[in-house]
Parts: C-alpha cells; sequence; structure tokens
C-alpha cells in the first residue's frame, strides 16, 4: 500500500465514524455527503473512476436532498401538529 | 434480559465475527493482487469484441446488460412506488407557492452552474462508454441541474422547466427502451440483448454498436428518475407551506 491509499482509508474512517456519531439529522446529511466525498477520493486513488462518479452523484446530490426534504416536511407537519 | 448477559451475548457474537473476519482476511490475496480471471480477460477481449473504450460501460450495458436491466428496472419501480404514495395523498395545489430564493448569490451563482451542469451531464452520458461516466452518473448529475433552477430560482421555474407529465413519460420511454434494445435483437436473431449493430471506430462515438443506445436509455430513465423524486419531495413541502397560509 502506498501513502495516498493509507490517506484516503484514513479519511473514510475519520468521516465514517464521524457521520454515525452526529446526532442531528440535518448535520448528518450534510455530513453524509462530505464523507461521500472522501470515498470519491478512495475511488480514484484505487482506479475506479466509474465507481467514484456513481458514488458523487449518489452522495452529493441524490442522498442530500432526499434527507434534507424529507426532513423538511416532517418537521413542518409536526409544528402544525402541536 | 438483564444488561449483564446482554452484553455478555453481544461479546460472543463480536469474537464470533471477529474470528471469521480474521479467518477471511488470513485467506485473501495479496494486498493488490487481482486474482480473478475475468477482469484480465475481458481487458483483452473487450476492444477486440465491443470496440468501447471504457470497458466497464461494455460490462454494464452488454456482456452484463440483463443485470442493468433489472437495475433500471428496480429504480423505475421504486419511483413509480413513491409517486404513487404521495401524489395519492396529496390534496393541496401549490401552482400558488413560489418559494423564490432569497440570496442575490446564490441566484448569480446558480444561474451560471445550471448550463455547466447539464453540459457536464451530457457529456457524462454522451462519452459515458469511451470514457468514465455513462448514463446513470450522467442522469444524476442532470437531475441536479434541474434541482439548480429551484435553488437558485424558485419552485414555479423548476416545475416548468421539469413538467410532471414530460418527466413521467421520459422515465417511462427510458426504461421502455431498454427493453425494446433486447426485445430488438431477438426479433433480428439473436440473443437478448446481444449486440447486432455496427461495432464502429474504437474510441469514436459511434462505437460499441448498441451500448450507445442502452446507454442514452439509461440516461433518460436516469434522469428523469430522479427529477421525479426530487419533485415529488419538493411537491410535499410545497404543500405544506400552502397549507400554512
Amino acid at each position: 500500500m502506498i501513502g495516498v491509499q493509507i490517506a484516503a482509508l484514513a479519511l473514510v474512517a475519520a468521516f465514517g465514524l464521524a457521520v454515525v456519531l452526529v446526532q442531528d439529522l440535518v448535520r448528518v446529511a450534510m455530513l453524509y455527503g462530505i464523507y461521500g466525498l472522501t470515498l470519491v477520493v478512495l475511488l480514484v486513488v484505487f482506479q475506479a473512476p466509474d465507481v467514484a462518479l456513481s458514488e458523487l452523484v449518489v452522495s452529493m446530490v441524490a442522498f442530500p436532498v432526499i434527507v434534507v426534504t424529507a426532513l423538511a416536511t416532517i418537521r413542518r407537519r409536526e409544528r402544525r401538529g402541536q | 434480559m438483564t444488561r449483564q448477559s446482554r452484553v455478555g451475548l453481544c461479546a460472543v457474537g463480536l469474537a464470533g465475527l471477529a474470528a471469521l473476519l480474521a479467518w477471511g482476511i488470513a485467506g485473501l490475496e495479496p494486498f493488490g493482487h487481482y486474482p480473478g480471471p475475468y477482469g484480465t480477460i475481458l481487458n483483452a477481449v473487450e476492444p477486440q469484441e465491443r470496440h468501447a473504450a471504457n470497458v466497464v460501460a461494455a460490462v454494464v450495458f452488454d456482456y452484463r446488460g440483463v443485470d442493468t436491466l433489472g437495475e433500471e428496472l428496480i429504480l423505475f419501480c421504486a419511483v413509480m412506488g413513491l409517486a404513487f404514495l404521495l401524489r395519492e395523498n396529496r390534496e393541496e395545489n401549490t401552482r400558488s407557492v413560489r418559494d423564490r430564493a432569497s440570496s442575490d448569490a446564490v441566484r448569480a451563482v446558480g444561474i451560471v452552474a445550471v448550463p455547466v451542469v447539464v453540459l457536464l451531464a451530457l457529456d457524462l452520458i454522451a462519452h459515458g462508454y469511451i470514457t468514465p461516466g455513462g448514463g446513470f452518473q450522467g442522469g444524476v448529475a442532470a437531475s441536479a441541474g434541474l434541482l439548480l433552477v429551484y435553488l437558485a430560482g424558485d419552485w414555479r421555474a423548476m416545475r416548468r422547466a421539469g413538467p410532471l407529465r414530460l418527466v413521467d413519460v421520459a422515465e417511462a420511454g427510458g426504461a421502455a427502451g431498454f427493453v425494446v434494445v433486447g426485445f430488438a435483437t431477438l426479433i433480428a436473431g439473436g440473443a437478448f440483448l446481444e449486440n447486432l449493430l455496427p461495432l464502429g471506430t474504437f474510441g469514436k462515438l459511434t462505437s460499441g454498436g448498441t451500448i450507445p443506445v442502452a446507454n442514452w436509455c439509461v440516461g433518460l430513465e436516469v434522469s428523469a428518475a430522479f427529477v421525479l423524486i426530487f419533485l415529488e419531495f419538493l411537491e410535499e413541502i410545497m404543500a405544506e407551506r400552502a397549507r400554512d397560509r
């Protein structure tokens, strides 16, 4: 293993842990985007650019949008229910 | 169950898992050594057999085309289910909601970003079988372009840029297109999804036979599917806003 690969793996481990430890769901959605970006770096380092692009669009676009919009809807409904 | 016995049970499970993991890792090839034959074989034969410069795309849309068709239909069914569920229970009309982006800076950057993202998406799809990329990646990127219309503009602009009826048709058309490619090859006398079209010159946009056709079908389906997800989820928020008024 070379240095870049070790660094990429360490980044993924650090941000993966952060995603699990953070409690607030909006922050989790944003942090997950950054975690996905570290996965993209990892996949590029390991020479899998096709998978890196898939990971990029899913973790930076699709997932955060779905989570944040779902949370916004739920919170509005909860506020009205009170 | 007491806390102590639960911790004990967990420890036993974890110890078993750790032992299995250690056993599995010990049997792995050395780091960076690829033992499987298929990658090496495909890298060697694909340029002659399919003329597509991106071997991954050739695997996705040709050698393992049926798998991709199944994945595409999974996405199609999931998004259809989502649309059915949310549309069924929605009562408010959101046409009156505007929800304009309030920051001038966001609007300025967003307006510049929309064409850039859409062009990048089209490039990812168009060259998906020559360089890294493809229908799925480009499709999601294209849906992000439309999402930017909402983020930088307003809800009304996004609805107008992506009319629901057109998106529905595009999603179904893309999913159906891939199936049609499969049946067309059957009718032409080949196997399902067999590559019967002229293969073209290696590295050119016309290379790959049916790979570009399948690639564009998937691109259309995925971009429409994700646009539909965003539209339906945002519509929920806008319906709540309309109700709050």
